[in-house]
C-alpha cells in the first residue's frame, strides 16, 4: 500500500519536473503524451484501477485522480505560460523602426494656385448674395472692349502703348487682348434680360511690367442691372464682400468720387489698414488707407448700347484685381511670381486641393 | 497737380485747418496723394550772434555767442563760416534737430576742445539752395526767436492731388478753390480778370490753316519789357510745386498755368520772321524745342510755324529758337485753344509731358483763352513793364453752353441720397452751373471749364460729390426671394473640378502666360498670323498659346535648373485656336517630370520612384476628364497623339470617332530640343469644353443597387498575341464574351520573349465573374473560358498559351 503510494509520488514528482523543464509546445505536448496519452503513466496506473478490490479502489482511485488532475492543470498552465513567450518572441523579431518616413499623401502635395483659390472665395461670397458668375473671351473686339464701354475715340487706353493688339485681320479690324473683364458686362447685356446680377472673373492684359504690374493679371468685375439698384446698394454690397473677404467683423471704407469712361457717378474705394508692422496689413483696423477697387453707376450709354433704356434700367459695377486683393489678403510680395511656376512658390503661397473655400466652413483655414 | 496752401487761400478764403482741406478734396474727388506740411523746417529758429571769438585752436573757426530769444543766456556755437560775425542774424539749430544738407542729426560736441551747442546753418544745409560760401544772413529787422521757416515763407503746405483724367478744371488752384467752396469750406474769391487796354493792334498775324486742330488763337504783343528774375513770393511759389525759375516772361506762363489751369506760351517777338501760322507739321519737319531736343513732326501733329520754319508744337512745348531770355524786349504772349484728342496724341509720340500737354489733353477753358492772356498781359506789365498791343484773336467762333435736362429725382433714384431739390441747385450753381426752371425738371447749363459733364448722370455725381458720398448709408440689395441656384456655367464647374482633381493627385497648379514664343507657339501647332500681337512687350510673349504644354514644360525646365527636377504642374486655362469667341479652348493640361509621379518621388527606403512616362499622363488626363463628368467608361483610346508627342508613346482619348477629348503621352525628342529642355518628361491636354453636357435629368434618384447573393469569382487567361494586338482590344474581347456574367477584365501582366517568337507576347487577364442567378458549376465554368479565349482568338487571332 505504502509502496505505491510512494510510486504515485515519485511519477508525480517526475512528471511535474518533465512539464517544468519542457521549453516549447513541442516539449510539452510529448509530456502530455507519456503522462496522458492513451499508453501514458497516468494512464496506465488508471487502467490498474478496474482490476482492484472495492477496499483498494477507495483508497488509490483518489490518489491516483488527484494525480492526473494535477498533472493535467500542471500542463495547461505551463502550455499558456509558453504560448505568451511564443507570442512575445515573436512580436519582438517583428519590430520595426516606426520613425521611419512615410510618403505623404498626392493630396497634400499637390497645390491650388492663389488665383484660383480667391476666385473661388469670392464666388462663394457673391453666391450667398444671389450672385452667378459669367465669363468671356480674352480676345476681343474694340467694340466690346472700348466703343461699348463709352470709352471717347481717342482715349489712351485705346493706343499701342497700353493695350496689346493683335495682327489685323483680312478686313483690317485689329482684335486686341482686353483690357478689363468689362467687355462681359455688355456681352451679358446682350443675352440676358433684367435682373441682372453677375460677377466676371476673368484673365486682362495691359501693356504694364513692374512688382506690382504684369502684362496680365486678373480681375473681378461685378454687374446689377434692375429697376432700382443704386450707390447705396452699391456700398452694402462691397461693403459686405470686404467684411466677408477679409475675414474680419468690420472695415471701414472709404468711398472718394473718381471717374471711369463706363460709370458715372464713378467711386473708388479705399480699405481701412494696419501697415504699421513690416510685411503685414491687417484689416479692420489702422489708420492706413488702401485703393481695392472702383465702381459706379453704370453709363446710360453703356446701359444704350446693351440694349437697355436708361431712363427705365439702372445698376452698378465694380472691378478689382484678383492677385491684387490675394496679395493684400494673403502677403504675397511680387505679383510677377504669380506667373512663374517656381514650385517653392506655390508649396508655400498655394492651397490645398481639400481646403474649399465655403461661407459655411470658412473661406480660409 | 501740386500747389501750396497759401496759394489756395488765394482763391478760397477759409479758417478751414490743414487736415480739414485735405480731407474734403479727397471726399469730393481730387484726392490729396501727398501732404509736404514742412515739418521738417521747424526746429530752424532766427537766432542772433552777440559775440563771435577766435577758436583758440583753430584759425578758421570762430566761437559764437547766440540769442535764440528763448530769454536764457546765450549758447556757445562754434562755426567755420566766414561770414560769422557778431550782430549777424541767422537760422539756428538745437541739439537734436535734423540738418536735411547733410543727413546728420545734431547732438553737442566738442570741436578742437570747445563746446558747440547747436549750429548757424547754411542755405545748403537747409536744401534751400547750394548756397554754402556762409550762413544765412538776414535782415537787421528778423524777429529773433521765431520759426526761420516762417519768416521766409517756407512753412507753406504742399498739396498734391492726383486728378482724374475728367477734370480739366481743378489743373488750376482756383478750380480747385471754387470746387472747395462748393463744398461749404470757404468762399470763393472773385476770380474775373479786368481786361489791360491795348494800344494799336498786335503788328503778328496768325492764320489757322487746321481749324479742326485750333479751334482758337490769341495773341498780344507787349513791347518795351525787362526781362529778368521774377519776385521772390512768384519764385517760392514754383519752387513749392517743382518748377525751376527761369525768368518772369517764362515764370508768368508757368503761374497762369497752374492757377488757372490756362497754358500759355511767349515768343520773343525779334526773333519770330513774319507772321504766325498754325498748321499740320509737314512728314519730316523738324523743331528743336526748349528743351534742347530735336522732334521731328509728322502731318498727324499741329505746329506754329513763322516764314521760316516751325516755331512751336501746338500745347505742348515752345522752339528754343524763338524763346525768351533776359535780353528779350518785346514779346508775343499765345494763348490759344488746341484740340485734346491730338495734343495726347502728339505728346504720346514724341514723348513729351509738360505741363501744357496736361491740361489741353484734358479739355482747357475755351471762355479763359482771352481772360488768361489779360491776366498774363497784367503781371507781365507790374513785372516787366512795356507797351501792349490789342489782342488778336483768330479763329475763336465763341462757346456755346451745352444745357442738360435735368430731373432732380435722378440724385435720388442713382444714388439712394435725400438731397432737397434747393440743396441740388444750390450746389450746381455754387459749381458754376446753370440751373434754369422751377419743375421737377430742370435746364441746367454746364460751364465751359467742364467739358466733361454732358448728361443727368453727371450732375448726379456733381450734387453726389459735393452733397458727400458719406452720407450715403449702405441699403441692402433686396434678395431674391428664393434659394440661389446654380451659379457656375458647366464650364467652369467642369474647371473647378478638374483643379481639384488634379491637384490631390500631388500636382501644382500653375498659372503662365497667355502668350508664348512664336517657335513654341508653331511646335505645338499655333502661330497663324491672327494670333500673333501686333505690339508684343517681349519678343518671346509673342503669340497667343495654341496649347498650355509649352508653357508647363518651360516651367518645369526653370524649376529644374533651380534644383527641382522632379515637378508635377497643371493648369486649367484658356487656349486660342483662333481670335474669335468660339475659337477660345477650355483646356486642362499638366505635365510630370523626373520621378514626379502619383505616389510620391525621388528615393525612399520603401523604394524608389521610377522615371515619369506615358502611363502616368494617362492616369492624370483621365482623372481629370473624370471630374469633369466625362462618361470614362465609354472612353477609347487610340495610339500616337499629336506631333509634339513621341509617336510610340502617346495617345488620343475619344469619345466615339470624331470627339477627341484629349491626348496624353511622353515628348518628341524634337520638342524637347525646341523648347530646349530635358526629360524624362511626360504630360496630357484634356479638352474640358469638348466634352458633351449631360442630358436635364428628370431625377436624382441612383439607379436601383443589385446585389447578387452569389459569391464573385476571378478566372485567370494568359493570351499568347501578335505584338501589334492592342491590349484594350483583348480586354474587350473577353468582356464581350458574356456581358452579363463579367463585370471587369484586368491585364495584370506582358511577357515578351523568344521562347513565344520574335513577333509575338503574351498578354496575362483577370477575369471577374459575377453569378446573378445560381451559384455556377464546374461544367458552367467551362463554357464560359471556352466563350472567352474563343472571342479573343476571334478578335485579336490570339490563343490560349500552353
Amino acid at each position: 500500500m505504502n509502496e505505491i503510494m510512494s510510486t504515485l509520488d515519485t511519477l508525480e514528482n517526475s512528471l511535474l519536473g518533465e512539464i517544468a523543464a519542457a521549453s516549447d509546445e513541442q516539449a510539452i505536448e510529448a509530456v502530455r503524451v507519456a503522462a496522458l496519452g492513451k499508453k501514458g503513466s497516468v494512464s496506465e496506473m488508471l487502467k490498474t484501477l478496474g482490476s482492484m478490490s472495492a477496499e483498494e479502489r477507495q483508497v488509490k482511485g483518489p490518489a491516483i485522480n488527484g494525480l492526473k488532475n494535477r498533472v493535467t492543470d500542471a500542463l495547461t498552465a505551463r502550455k499558456a505560460e509558453l504560448r505568451e513567450v511564443a507570442i512575445a518572441a515573436r512580436l519582438a523579431a517583428e519590430k520595426l523602426d516606426v520613425t521611419l518616413p512615410v510618403r505623404q499623401s498626392p493630396a497634400e502635395r499637390g497645390r491650388i494656385h492663389p488665383i484660383s483659390q480667391v476666385t473661388d472665395e469670392i464666388t462663394a461670397i457673391f453666391a450667398d448674395m444671389g450672385f452667378s458668375v459669367a465669363e468671356g473671351p480674352d480676345i476681343e473686339t474694340d467694340y466690346y472692349n472700348f466703343t461699348a464701354l463709352n470709352f471717347p475715340e481717342g482715349h489712351p487706353a485705346r493706343e499701342m502703348h497700353d493695350t496689346f493688339f493683335l495682327n489685323p485681320g483680312p478686313d483690317g479690324a485689329r482684335k486686341l487682348l482686353r483690357t478689363h473683364t468689362s467687355p462681359v458686362q455688355i456681352r451679358t447685356m446682350e443675352a440676358q434680360k433684367p435682373p441682372i446680377r453677375i460677377v466676371i472673373p476673368g484673365k486682362t492684359y495691359r501693356m504694364d511690367s513692374d512688382a506690382t504690374h504684369t502684362p496680365m493679371f486678373h480681375q473681378v468685375e461685378g454687374l446689377v442691372i434692375d429697376k432700382s439698384a443704386n450707390v447705396a446698394n452699391m456700398r452694402w454690397v462691397l461693403e459686405e464682400f470686404c467684411k466677408a473677404f477679409f475675414e474680419v467683423p468690420a472695415l471701414k471704407m472709404r468711398f472718394r468720387p473718381s471717374y471711369f469712361p463706363f460709370t458715372e457717378p464713378s467711386l473708388e474705394v479705399d480699405i481701412q489698414c494696419d501697415r504699421s508692422r513690416p510685411g503685414e496689413v491687417r484689416f479692420g483696423e489702422g489708420n492706413d488707407w488702401l485703393e481695392i477697387l472702383g465702381c459706379g453707376m453704370v453709363h446710360p450709354n453703356v446701359l444704350r448700347f446693351g440694349g437697355f433704356d436708361p431712363d427705365e434700367y439702372q445698376g452698378f459695377a465694380w472691378g478689382m484685381g484678383i492677385d491684387r486683393i490675394a496679395m493684400l489678403k494673403y502677403g504675397m510680395p511680387d505679383l510677377r511670381a504669380f506667373f512663374d511656376a517656381d514650385v517653392r512658390w506655390l508649396q508655400h503661397y498655394g492651397f490645398r486641393p481639400l481646403d474649399l473655400p465655403t461661407l459655411f466652413g470658412g473661406l480660409s483655414s | 497737380m501740386k500747389f501750396t496752401l497759401s496759394w489756395l487761400k488765394d482763391h478760397l478764403k477759409t479758417d478751414a485747418s490743414l487736415d480739414r482741406i485735405v480731407e474734403r478734396l479727397t471726399s469730393i474727388g481730387l484726392e490729396v496723394e501727398s501732404v509736404d506740411d514742412k515739418a521738417a523746417l521747424k526746429p530752424f529758429v532766427i537766432a542772433k550772434v552777440l559775440t563771435a571769438e577766435k577758436h583758440p585752436d583753430a584759425d578758421k573757426l570762430r566761437v559764437l555767442t547766440v540769442d535764440i530769444g528763448d530769454g536764457k543766456s546765450p549758447i556757445q556755437v562754434v562755426c567755420g563760416a566766414p561770414n560769422a560775425r557778431a550782430g549777424l542774424i541767422g537760422a539756428f539749430a538745437a541739439p537734436g534737430a535734423y540738418i536735411p544738407g547733410i543727413d546728420v542729426t545734431l547732438s553737442v560736441g566738442k570741436i578742437r576742445g570747445v563746446e558747440s551747442h547747436g549750429m548757424m546753418c547754411s542755405e545748403r544745409e537747409l536744401e534751400l539752395s547750394e548756397e554754402h560760401d556762409g550762413i544765412i544772413d538776414l535782415p537787421a529787422d528778423a524777429p529773433v526767436g521765431t520759426s526761420f521757416a516762417t519768416y521766409a515763407h517756407l512753412d507753406d503746405p504742399v498739396i498734391e492731388i492726383g486728378l482724374t483724367p475728367n477734370r480739366p478744371d481743378a489743373t488750376g488752384v482756383y478750380g480747385i478753390a471754387r470746387d472747395l467752396a462748393a463744398s461749404g469750406l470757404g468762399t470763393l474769391k472773385n476770380g474775373v480778370v479786368e481786361p489791360v487796354k491795348g494800344s494799336g493792334a498786335c503788328p503778328v498775324k496768325v492764320t489757322i490753316e487746321a481749324p479742326d486742330l485750333c479751334p482758337g488763337f490769341a495773341l498780344r504783343r507787349v513791347a518795351g519789357v525787362k526781362n529778368g528774375h521774377s519776385p521772390k513770393w512768384l519764385q517760392q511759389r514754383l519752387l513749392a510745386i517743382g518748377l525751376r525759375p527761369i525768368n518772369a516772361l517764362v515764370d508768368i506762363t508757368n503761374y497762369i498755368t497752374f492757377d488757372r489751369g490756362r497754358p500759355l506760351h511767349v515768343f520773343d517777338a525779334a526773333k519770330v520772321k513774319g507772321n504766325l501760322t498754325v498748321r499740320r507739321a509737314k512728314d519730316g519737319e523738324t523743331v528743336l524745342a526748349l528743351d534742347g531736343r530735336e522732334y521731328t513732326l509728322t502731318p498727324d501733329m499741329c505746329a506754329i510755324a513763322d516764314d521760316n520754319s516751325v516755331e512751336s508744337i501746338a500745347g505742348i512745348m515752345g522752339g528754343e529758337h524763338t524763346g525768351s531770355d533776359e535780353a528779350t524786349t518785346d514779346v508775343l504772349i499765345e494763348s490759344a485753344l488746341w484740340d485734346p484728342i491730338a495734343t495726347a496724341r502728339t505728346g504720346r509720340e514724341l514723348g513729351i509731358i509738360t505741363d501744357a500737354r496736361y491740361r489741353f489733353e484734358r479739355g482747357v477753358d475755351p471762355e479763359f483763352m482771352v481772360p488768361g492772356l489779360e491776366l498774363a498781359t497784367r503781371m507781365v506789365l507790374d513785372l516787366c513793364g512795356g507797351t501792349p498791343s490789342e489782342i488778336e484773336v483768330t479763329g475763336y467762333a465763341g462757346h456755346k453752353p451745352k444745357v442738360v435736362s435735368f430731373p432732380v429725382s435722378e440724385v435720388k433714384r442713382l444714388t439712394g441720397l435725400d438731397v432737397p431739390k434747393a440743396e441740388s441747385l444750390d450746389i450746381l450753381k455754387r459749381l458754376g452751373f446753370g440751373p434754369n426752371g422751377s419743375g421737377d425738371v430742370v435746364d441746367v447749363s454746364v460751364p465751359s471749364w467742364r467739358p466733361d459733364v454732358d448728361g443727368k448722370a453727371d450732375l448726379v455725381e456733381e450734387v453726389m460729390r459735393i452733397h458727400g458720398v458719406d452720407e450715403i448709408a449702405p441699403q441692402p440689395l433686396p434678395s431674391h426671394g428664393r434659394v440661389n441656384g446654380k451659379i457656375l456655367t458647366p464650364l467652369q464647374v467642369r474647371s473647378r473640378a478638374a483643379r481639384r482633381a488634379l491637384a490631390v493627385r500631388g500636382m501644382m497648379e500653375a498659372v503662365t502666360w497667355s502668350f508664348i514664343p512664336a517657335r513654341h507657339a508653331e511646335a505645338f501647332g499655333g502661330g497663324q498670323p491672327e494670333l500673333k500681337l501686333a505690339n508684343p512687350i517681349a519678343a518671346d510673349m509673342s503669340d497667343m498659346r495654341p496649347s498650355l504644354l509649352p508653357g508647363l514644360i518651360s516651367a518645369a525646365q526653370r524649376n529644374a535648373d533651380r534644383g527641382f527636377g522632379d515637378v508635377a504642374l497643371f493648369e486649367v486655362s484658356g487656349t486660342y485656336e483662333g481670335d474669335t469667341p468660339d475659337r477660345q479652348r477650355r483646356v486642362a493640361a499638366g505635365i510630370r517630370r523626373g520621378t514626379a509621379r502619383l505616389e510620391g518621388s525621388g528615393r525612399s527606403w520603401a523604394g524608389n520612384a521610377q522615371n515619369v512616362g506615358v502611363f502616368d499622363a494617362k492616369a492624370d488626363a483621365l482623372a481629370a476628364l473624370e471630374a469633369c463628368g466625362a462618361p470614362v467608361d465609354r472612353l477609347q483610346i487610340e495610339a500616337g497623339g499629336p506631333g509634339w508627342y513621341h509617336p510610340g508613346r502617346s495617345g488620343l482619348i475619344k469619345l466615339g470617332p470624331k470627339t477627341v477629348l484629349g491626348h496624353f503621352g511622353e515628348f518628341h525628342p524634337r520638342t524637347l530640343e525646341l523648347l530646349d529642355v530635358s526629360g524624362p518628361l511626360a504630360g496630357f491636354e484634356v479638352f474640358v469644353d469638348a466634352i458633351p453636357e449631360s442630358k436635364a435629368k428628370p431625377t436624382r434618384t441612383k439607379p436601383k443597387l443589385e446585389l447578387s447573393a452569389f459569391q464573385a469569382v476571378k478566372r485567370d487567361f494568359a493570351f499568347v498575341v501578335d505584338k501589334a494586338v492592342e491590349a484594350q482590344t483583348l480586354t474587350r474581347a473577353a468582356l464581350g464574351a458574356d456581358k452579363k456574367l463579367i463585370t471587369a477584365v484586368s491585364v495584370f501582366d506582358i511577357f515578351e520573349g523568344a521562347s513565344l517568337g520574335a513577333d509575338k507576347k503574351s498578354v496575362a487577364i483577370e477575369v471577374s465573374i459575377q453569378p446573378v442567378e445560381k451559384t455556377l458549376t464546374d461544367e458552367d465554368f467551362e463554357q464560359l473560358a471556352g466563350r472567352i479565349v474563343e472571342n479573343v482568338k476571334k478578335q485579336t487571332g490570339g490563343v490560349l498559351r500552353g
